[in-house]
Formats: C-alpha cells, sequence, structure tokens
C-alpha cells in the first residue's frame, strides 16, 4: 500500500483538492451525458405530443412488470454502490469488494431482463424494419415510431450499463490489488457517480416509455 | 471527502424510499387519470432523480463547486425542452401561411415584362 501523498499528482496541492477535481470533472462529464440522452427525450416527447394514440398503443405491447423489475433492480444497484463507496472511506476492502461484485452481479441481471423483453418484442415483430408487424387501430408507421425511439433510448442506456459494467470491474480488480484505501479511494466515488447517472437515466425511461395510460 | 458525512443508515433510508416511489408510480399506473397519469409518474420520477442526486451522488454534502455542475446540467436540458417545446406547442396557434413565398400582388411589376 502506498502512503497517502504517493497518491497525490504532483498538479494538485493535496488529497482533497485532488478528489474535488476528480468529481468535478465527473460531473461536467455527466453533464454532457444529460444533454446526450436530453436529445432523445426530447425526440421522443414531440412525437409523442404529435402521435399520442399510436405511442400509447405501442407502450402497451412493452411488458411494464419486466420495466418496473428492472427499476428494481437497478435501485438496489445504485443502494450497493453507495455502500461501496461507504466501505471503500472506512478503508474497509472486503466489504468494498462484495459490494462491487454484488452490483456486477445486479447489472448483468438488469442486462438479462432487458435482453428477455428485447426477445419477446423480436418474437411479436416489433422490430422497426421490413419486418415490423402491427395489426391495432393505431397507424402502424407511428406505432413503429415509438419503437424505433423505444429500443434507440433502452439501447444507449444499455450500452451504458455495459460500460458501467466494465469500470465496476476495473475497480473491483484494483480493490483485489489492493490499489485503495481510507484516504485514497476517488476511482471508486467517481465511478459511482457514473453508475448513479446512468440508474437516473433509467428513473426517467421506465415511466416515459412504460407508463403511458394505464394497463 | 464529501462520502465521509453520511451514515449507512441514511443510504438505506433513501433506497427504501425510491422502492416506495415505485410501487406509487406502479400502483397510480392501474388507474385510468388520463394526462395526469403522465404528469403523476413525471413528478414520481423526478422526486427518485434528486434523492439519487442528493444522497447517493452526495451533492448535498458537497462543494458549492459541485452543486453548480450538477444544476447546470439539469438547467441545460429544461432550457433545451422549454424552447423547442414552445415551438412544436404553439404551431397551431398562429395562422397557417404556406411559407415565405412572395405572392402574385407582392412581386415587381417590372419583372414581369
Amino acid at each position: 500500500m502506498a502512503d497517502e501523498s504517493s497518491m497525490v499528482a504532483h498538479q494538485f496541492e493535496g488529497m482533497r483538492q485532488q478528489e474535488e477535481s476528480a468529481t468535478l470533472g465527473m460531473w461536467v462529464f455527466l453533464a454532457t451525458e444529460i444533454m446526450f440522452f436530453g436529445g432523445l427525450i426530447l425526440g421522443y416527447t414531440v412525437y409523442r405530443l404529435k402521435y399520442a394514440e399510436a405511442f400509447a398503443a405501442g407502450s402497451h405491447h412493452l411488458k411494464m412488470a419486466l420495466g418496473a423489475l428492472n427499476t428494481a433492480v437497478l435501485l438496489t444497484s445504485s443502494l450497493t454502490v453507495a455502500l461501496a463507496v461507504h466501505a471503500a472511506h472506512r478503508g474497509r476492502r472486503r466489504a468494498l469488494l462484495t459490494f462491487l461484485l454484488l452490483t456486477v452481479v445486479l447489472g448483468l441481471a438488469f442486462l438479462g431482463i432487458k435482453a428477455t423483453e428485447y426477445y419477446l418484442e423480436y418474437a411479436e415483430g416489433l422490430i422497426p424494419g421490413r419486418g415490423f408487424s402491427y395489426a391495432g387501430p393505431a397507424p402502424p408507421a407511428e406505432v413503429q415510431l415509438f419503437f424505433v425511439f423505444y429500443f434507440a433510448m433502452t439501447g444507449l442506456h444499455a450500452t451504458h450499463m455495459i460500460v458501467g459494467l466494465a469500470v465496476m470491474l476495473v475497480m473491483a480488480v484494483l480493490t483485489w490489488r489492493g490499489r485503495f484505501s481510507g484516504a485514497y479511494y476517488s476511482p471508486v466515488e467517481v465511478s459511482g457517480l457514473y453508475w448513479h447517472f446512468v440508474d437516473i437515466v433509467w428513473i426517467f425511461l421506465f415511466p416515459l416509455l412504460y407508463l403511458i395510460g394505464h394497463h | 471527502m464529501a462520502a465521509a458525512l453520511v451514515p449507512r443508515k441514511t443510504y438505506v433510508s433513501v433506497f427504501v424510499s425510491l422502492m416506495v416511489l415505485l410501487a406509487l408510480t406502479v400502483g397510480v399506473d392501474l388507474f385510468d387519470l388520463g394526462a395526469w397519469n403522465t404528469v403523476i409518474s413525471l413528478a414520481i420520477a423526478v422526486a427518485k432523480a434528486i434523492l439519487v442526486v442528493l444522497f447517493f451522488m452526495h451533492v448535498r454534502y458537497s462543494e458549492r463547486l459541485i452543486w453548480i455542475a450538477a444544476v447546470a446540467g439539469f438547467f441545460w436540458l429544461a432550457i433545451l425542452l422549454a424552447l423547442t417545446m414552445s415551438d412544436y406547442g404553439t404551431r397551431g396557434s398562429l395562422p397557417a401561411r404556406t411559407g415565405w413565398t412572395l405572392s402574385a400582388t407582392e412581386v415587381s411589376p417590372t419583372s414581369g415584362g
């Protein structure tokens, strides 16, 4: 285990300033991520208001129970990340490693449930493109647009989940190698911020996509 | 660091609140409240996001600089949504026009021949 001063890069006055800079840097990156997802949410909102009935018809084909379950899985993973950061601060290496790995398991569970949903939608012919099939009162082209947004938004979110999983695995390896201590754990804290952000995106995607009208 | 001040039971309380809000949003979805379904489900989503940002992401315990960076991201998103929706939301409010092409009476007579 390196001592504290060797973990401070030369441009910083001390550990505290280095930690604040790392946190600020992640928040600036997250601001760009807010705008990234914000553009999709904006486009979705414009067309949902324009094709209200078709979007509601499309939404009723989604598996609301699986979406709600996935929300619960992600919220739980945010708790395990918060507890991981807490353990890191206390210098509890074993607890930190446990919570990081629990987070990875929950993240994989989320992706597994999401993949199941995608498969069910594929089986129903709801993938936009030549194979798209929708037999209902709403115009099929407008319903298809709902599914374009659905797959783009949840797909981009799933991509972020995969990145988050890779980050958490790297943190787990670094923890296992004894890289962190109660005095130095910025990478864990900053990775946690990213994970919580991806959770927040899903917090909004769930009502926007799954909860249109009542079921 | 900011996380230093947060006791573990705060995280658990926040998690329980998030799960209650999730149950609430799914419960409300069982009833047909018209446009209120969307309003309520998005209000609950905002409440959940605020809980995550303030407690899990430690903004409540962070320096003002972090607070500004966090608010700026959501503020710019609000600008994006507000300006775009003020356009799309009011498109029917003005009398329809065919566009910027000049009508016959507006064309200069000298150009005719």
